[in-house]
């Protein structure tokens, strides 16, 4: 605790009191109308809003798996997320631990140069990726558009510049003397990665990997491009409750209750290394 | 393991001068050469395959005439030189106005959007710094809309921004009686105030995740030096706080504007591939210009202009900030 609670005057408690507790209603009216309306019956959700469900029933937690193939959708958002978030923590792991404990020429660039594709808009490249997965399936018959491949490929970019900046930084806050150590004790250099610096670095790779998931679970604009109906992602896969003629609201508040418990609920479980991953690595 | 003392230290010895030349001393016992490079392969090519590549075709058709036709060889389509980007600045003309209004309403937006993140975020991690009962639970709850899938919160709020059935009308029109009838959220001039209300509630955790890392690196030496003097404790927040976090807003701001500035998926998934007038943010707008009447060469040129923008924006930022760091540091 670093203020003593004796300094805290009155003033500061209060608004410290309404504050908090005026967060939290924004916060949580959302998840309360999510929570509620997926236990309505449909006639609650399509008349006039209702704080109270008139009924309670498990019905539209049925119906979502019928009304749309949301199982696939999962699936498929599961293997690419899943692919995504190993390939880019190892990726970011090696490129971070090189920046970290390596002078070579061309250091300054790789980084600003990497850091900076965090500012391209999503929209330039789009049809540019498009263009160029297509002409490399055509040239090489790698399928790249359209299929689970292309899409992790390119979302284990989009977290790889913010992970590997992080990662540096973590990388950093660990000892030297340790791995120097482990290389004159005979391990080579990825041996004094893998077996010294790794496991001292946990909380950032485990906020990194969080990251990276987070990212792929929730893109919806290369998703809405590059899949096809049976390479579909929830990001997509959800718009199907809406786009018919009954909006089953009901539906699609469990529906997205559903594809939501596995991140929400991966994230409250770790976010106490994130922050502390974020202590170490991006705030420094 | 003896062989691999070996091959460290005929790879030091047998390397060409130039790649063993001694680097700096706290690398001195590592080897050197093309491992690093070897590291940061992957990285690399990837880098270069989704990012750089795309980008060099990108600006490229920006320069072409890319309707349909040419799509499945855009290397044909004929060059129109910087065609493409007259048309998007020509502000007398529909397309050049649209892409301006759609630009002044993303700046708009971006402004208040990360405005108002950084001082909920901030004041939030602010009040949570001190240890209070239930403080846990309800930094976890805080976290919560960062978490969820943006799809699913902002469909959420899209059902409780619905005219006939939502959760706003019903509270506002029905129980509260502010306004005569109900309003529409999601079409006309209001949407502009959904999206901000949307995003803010979205982006917001995040501001609070960095700040309250950030001051955890505060030391606490501080703040029993500054009680000591008599500091109380908007005297503590005003003189040690808030500049000890000068760093990481730096980079936070930065972060911040550019994910607003850059955002598709919330309004995406808000108004769907037609956004209202009002807020109509510029990477949607884009999407538009490009999917709705396929000239790609105009979707490109305006892509390659919103690049420039952030670039001069990011540039001047950091200058700014970097130089008034400096003059508080000294």
């Amino acid at each position: 605790m670093p203020r003593s609670p004796m300094a805290a005057p009155r003033s500061f408690l209060w608004t410290r009191r309404v504050l908090l507790t005026l967060l939290t209603g924004f916060v949580l009216l959302p998840v309360y109308v999510m929570v509620s309306s997926s236990l309505k019956p449909l006639a609650d959700v399509s008349g006039s809003f209702r704080w109270l469900p008139s009924g309670l029933t498990v019905r539209p937690y049925i119906d979502i798996w019928s009304t749309v193939p949301l199982a696939k959708y999962f699936v498929n958002s599961l293997i690419v997320s899943v692919s995504a978030t190993l390939c880019s923590v190892a990726v970011a792991v090696f490129a971070a631990y090189a920046v970290s404990r390596h002078d070579f020429r061309g250091k300054r660039v790789f980084t600003v140069t990497v850091l900076s594709t965090q500012m391209f808009p999503g929209i330039l490249f789009l049809l540019p990726l498009f263009l160029l997965y297509v002409n490399i399936g055509n040239a090489t018959g790698i399928a790249l558009f359209g299929s689970r491949g292309g899409l992790i490929l390119t979302y284990l970019t989009f977290s790889l510049p913010f992970s590997i900046w992080m990662l540096i930084g973590y990388f950093d806050s660990v000892p030297r003397d340790l791995d120097e150590a482990a290389l004159v004790d005979g391990c080579g250099p990825l041996g004094a990665l893998l077996r010294i610096v790794v496991p001292a670095a946990v909380p950032g790779i485990v906020a990194v990997a969080v990251y990276a998931f987070m990212t792929a679970w929730g893109e919806v604009l290369f998703a809405s491009v590059m899949t096809n109906d049976t390479t579909r992602t929830l990001a997509v896969g959800l718009q199907g409750y809406s786009t018919l003629y009954d909006v089953y609201w009901n539906q699609i508040m469990a529906a997205s209750l559903v594809v939501s418990v596995p991140v929400v609920a991966g994230f409250l479980l770790l976010q106490r290394y994130l922050v502390t991953g974020l202590t170490a690595g991006a705030v420094k | 393991m003896t062989t691999t003392v070996e091959t460290g230290k005929s790879a030091v010895s047998h390397s060409s001068p130039g790649a063993a030349a001694p680097g700096p001393r706290r690398t001195g016992r590592l080897r050197r050469g093309s491992l690093p490079y070897l590291l940061l392969l992957p990285a690399l090519a990837l880098e270069l395959l989704v990012h750089l590549v795309p980008m060099v075709i990108g600006i490229t058709m920006s320069f072409k005439e890319l309707t349909q036709f040419y799509l499945r060889d855009w290397g044909a389509a004929p060059w129109s030189g910087i065609g493409n980007y007259r048309v998007s600045v020509d502000f007398d003309a529909p397309v050049g106005r649209a892409l301006l209004h759609s630009f002044l309403v993303t700046c708009g937006f971006t402004v208040l959007s990360v405005g108002l993140c950084w001082l909920i975020g901030t004041a939030a991690a602010i009040c949570m710094q001190d240890a209070f009962r239930g403080r846990g639970l309800l930094r976890a709850l805080f976290l919560v809309p960062y978490a969820l899938p943006v799809y699913a919160a902002v469909i959420t709020w899209v059902f409780m921004f619905q005219h006939d059935n939502g959760l706003v009308n019903h509270v506002l029109h029905d129980q509260l009686h502010l306004t005569g009838k109900p309003s529409f959220w999601l079409i006309g001039d209001n949407s502009f105030v959904a999206l901000l209300v949307v995003s803010v509630w979205k982006g917001w955790p995040f501001a609070f995740l960095i700040v309250m890392a950030g001051l955890q690196t505060i030391p606490r030496e501080l703040y029993e030096a500054a009680a000591l003097d008599g500091a109380g404790v908007w005297q503590q927040i005003r003189r040690i706080t808030l500049p000890s976090l000068r760093s990481v807003n730096q980079v936070l701001v930065l972060v911040l504007f550019l994910w607003t500035f850059n955002d598709f998926n919330t309004p995406y998934v808000m108004f769907g591939k037609a956004a209202p007038e009002a807020a109509d943010l510029i990477s949607v707008h884009i999407y538009q210009a490009s999917f709705v009447t396929w000239n790609f060469g105009t979707g490109s040129a305006m892509s390659v202009l919103l690049l420039l923008f952030l670039l001069v924006v990011t540039g001047v930022y950091l200058a700014l900030t970097s130089r008034g760091r400096r003059a508080a540091d000294a």
